[in-house]
């Protein structure tokens, strides 16, 4: 299906769009058009941020926008991460339905309350009669010597909150429609976005859609080893089963889309047929995603397992800041190579 | 009667709700069977009282953990306040909050947070909303000298001001956060002040005259309905039990007993229900026969709150997520 094919690299996904007669625009536009209809179609929708009225517009994702909508409803801000999720969630209890962007995830920790005590409680603690319809759009960065706090991922510190939702969109099509779908959906949603796939082009339908939650996605079938790749290490596990490919193992990738809810039914099928797991993140290994992904397939599925379950993480170290060091930090799809090779030699 | 007369009954009777309210839960607490914990505002019931009186049952009021009176004065019914303390399904929260997480949504009360100064930036956020839908409303936030000191009270004084949101910031300052005094946690200024910092109006007034409550409160809602700067009016004020649950300081330690003495030379009932006998607004009887009916009605809804059943365990796995989306 062109909605869910991955592309791995620009001149594949041109051929693939040309030959198909398909519109292709990059993951950052795609977040751009979600974000213009929304504006455009729902009244009570608009956007703050620190700096988001800029010339760039964080990263191209609200580039032109404040132009077209007024500074009320694309609204720059002070800084003040805390405060002003507070002041998002006080809007959205009263009606509105704001989307707060932060150009860094590094950024979140400091509305950590608002989020883990307010947002996500809310609906809970008010019997279910006042809901915090909340997008909270937070991009990982990474490269050029980012350093410690300007390239963490920090998803998984909010799977352990009941009431949240967090996507982790890896392609230009998810991305819009997942967006699409946080702002209809009413609830606070943690949306989780790579610096480093920004540019990557796909298969965007123009006009509005919705991508529904807790429904993961295939993007390769594969009988050896069941590969979850979140984010961007969706596009290296493409890479790696492509090479395990042509040495006779057959990988099959599986994006979750979203991490809460988590599509584990995909998951536990896909291990009833291959008896082998394998967890590629973009975060630490301790307390991470894949350490709840392992533990759900030992708890459900731990027959079907033929081998230890594997992940692919960043190590537990903060991010260093020279090249040398931070090449040396991420893990690519050669990695997640070595690692599959090793389990199926039974290493 | 004329206007100013009826305010100051209707005062009066918002007052000693609040106060009947309280004392009533500090009677049936010791049975334990009302299992949350009550953070009473018995010596502090003027501010709720003279600020909401100001109100439209359309505008916004954020409370605290401390919000007991704010929702009656705000118009809440006792039996949806008392039924959600019992932990009841016919609770205000369906029994999912208890004492410190009231929700009203008919009178303007969205929600409620425990959490020290969490909810002053959700009161600016409802103000921002009325702004940007053009509702008419205007937002009431109450909160604590305690939550003075805290970063959210800082960055939601500074968008409000900035943004000139159509909000009043309440601050009740009854000098303790817990049990740590306000001399050992801030410099001598007065918390008004630091709102002036930040470009608001910000007044310095007895909390315990009801009147002078009212007419701060009246003139501050008066501006904000103009279309004028937002204001912060400190009341200055004292509480009297202990941070939570029913007993006085005192008795534990916590606090000296001759301080409570000087605050309780100063209720704010006494003094007002002396200024209502003088002035031949009310007799003693009318007083007696209000005492009386107000009893009468909380003794009502404690028997109906916990009459009422308790939630199915089935509600328990209910409320996580709002499944209503379009």
């Amino acid at each position: 299906m062109p909605w869910t094919r991955v592309n791995i690299d620009e001149v594949s996904a041109r051929d693939f769009l040309n030959k198909e007669g398909l519109r292709g625009i990059s993951y950052k536009e795609a977040i751009r058009e979600a974000q213009h209809q929304l504006l455009s179609n729902n009244k009570d929708v608009f956007l703050l941020g620190e700096g988001i009225d800029d010339k760039g517009g964080v990263f191209g994702t609200t580039k032109g926008l404040c132009d077209i909508f007024g500074s009320e409803r694309v609204m720059d801000l002070p800084i003040a991460e805390n405060g002003l999720t507070g002041i998002a969630i006080g809007s959205a209890i009263a009606g509105m339905k704001p989307i707060f962007i932060h150009m860094r995830m590094d950024f979140l920790p400091m509305a950590m309350d608002q989020i883990v005590n307010h947002a996500a409680k809310w609906f809970y603690m008010t019997g279910g009669r006042v809901n915090v319809p909340l997008v909270i759009r937070s991009i990982i960065g990474r490269g050029w010597g980012s350093a410690a706090q300007h390239s963490q991922a920090l998803h998984s510190m909010f799977l352990s909150i009941p009431g949240l939702r967090i996507v982790v969109p890896s392609t230009p099509y998810d991305a819009k429609g997942l967006l699409i779908e946080a702002v209809n959906d009413g609830n606070p949603v943690i949306f989780v976005e790579h610096r480093w796939i920004y540019d990557y082009i796909g298969y965007v339908p123009e006009e509005m859609y919705t991508v529904k939650f807790g429904k993961g996605i295939i993007r390769k079938h594969g009988n050896h080893v069941t590969l979850v790749a979140i984010s961007m290490m969706v596009y290296e596990a493409m890479k790696a089963a492509k090479i395990l490919e042509s040495q006779g193992i057959d990988v099959e990738v599986i994006d979750p889309v979203t991490i809460k809810p988590m599509d584990e039914e995909l998951i536990f099928d896909s291990i009833k047929k291959t008896g082998r797991l394998v967890i590629a993140d973009v975060a630490c290994k301790t307390g991470g995603v894949g350490a709840e992904i392992a533990c759900r397939a030992v708890e459900k599925v731990f027959n079907f397992l033929k081998a230890p379950i594997k992940r692919i993480n960043f190590p537990d170290f903060p991010t260093p800041c020279s090249p040398v060091l931070e090449s040396a930090y991420y893990p690519n799809h050669n990695d997640i190579c070595s690692c599959i090779k090793e389990l199926i030699d039974g290493k | 009667m004329e206007d100013l007369t009826l305010l100051k009954i209707e005062l009066y009777k918002k007052m000693l709700l609040i106060r009947r309210f309280e004392e009533k839960i500090r009677q049936v607490y010791s049975a334990q069977d009302m299992k949350t914990p009550v953070h009473l505002c018995i010596g502090q019931e003027a501010i709720a009282a003279g600020v909401c009186i100001n109100l439209r049952k359309t505008d916004y009021m954020v409370t605290n953990h401390r919000g007991h009176g704010h929702c009656l004065a705000k118009g809440s019914s006792p039996k949806s306040l008392l039924s959600e303390y019992y932990g009841r399904i016919t609770g205000c929260a369906h029994g999912k909050g208890g004492s410190m997480h009231p929700v009203d949504p008919e009178n303007g009360i969205l929600g409620t947070s425990a959490i020290v100064g969490g909810g002053i930036p959700i009161a600016v956020g409802t103000a921002l909303a009325s702004k940007l839908r053009k509702d008419g409303n205007i937002t009431v936030v109450f909160f604590g000298d305690g939550a003075s000191e805290e970063g959210t009270f800082h960055e939601s004084l500074n968008f409000a001001s900035l943004k000139k949101l159509p909000i009043l910031f309440v601050c009740e300052n009854n000098l303790y956060a817990t049990n740590s005094n306000i001399k050992s946690r801030q410099p001598n200024i007065d918390i008004a002040k630091k709102a002036q910092g930040y470009g608001l109006n910000g007044v310095v007034i007895d909390g315990n005259n009801v009147m002078d409550v009212y007419n701060a409160a009246k003139s501050a809602i008066e501006m904000l309905r103009d279309g004028q700067s937002p204001s912060l009016i400190e009341y200055k004020t004292y509480r009297w039990f202990g941070h939570v649950g029913p007993d006085y300081d005192h008795e534990k330690g916590l606090r000296g007993e001759e301080e409570l003495k000087v605050w309780l030379r100063q209720c704010p009932l006494k003094s007002f229900v002396d200024q209502l006998l003088k002035d031949n607004i009310l007799t003693l009887q009318q007083i007696d026969e209000m005492d009386n009916e107000m009893d009468e009605t909380l003794n009502d809804a404690i028997s109906y709150a916990k009459s009422q059943p308790y939630p199915d365990i089935s509600e328990l796995y209910k409320d996580l997520f709002y499944e209503g989306a379009i």
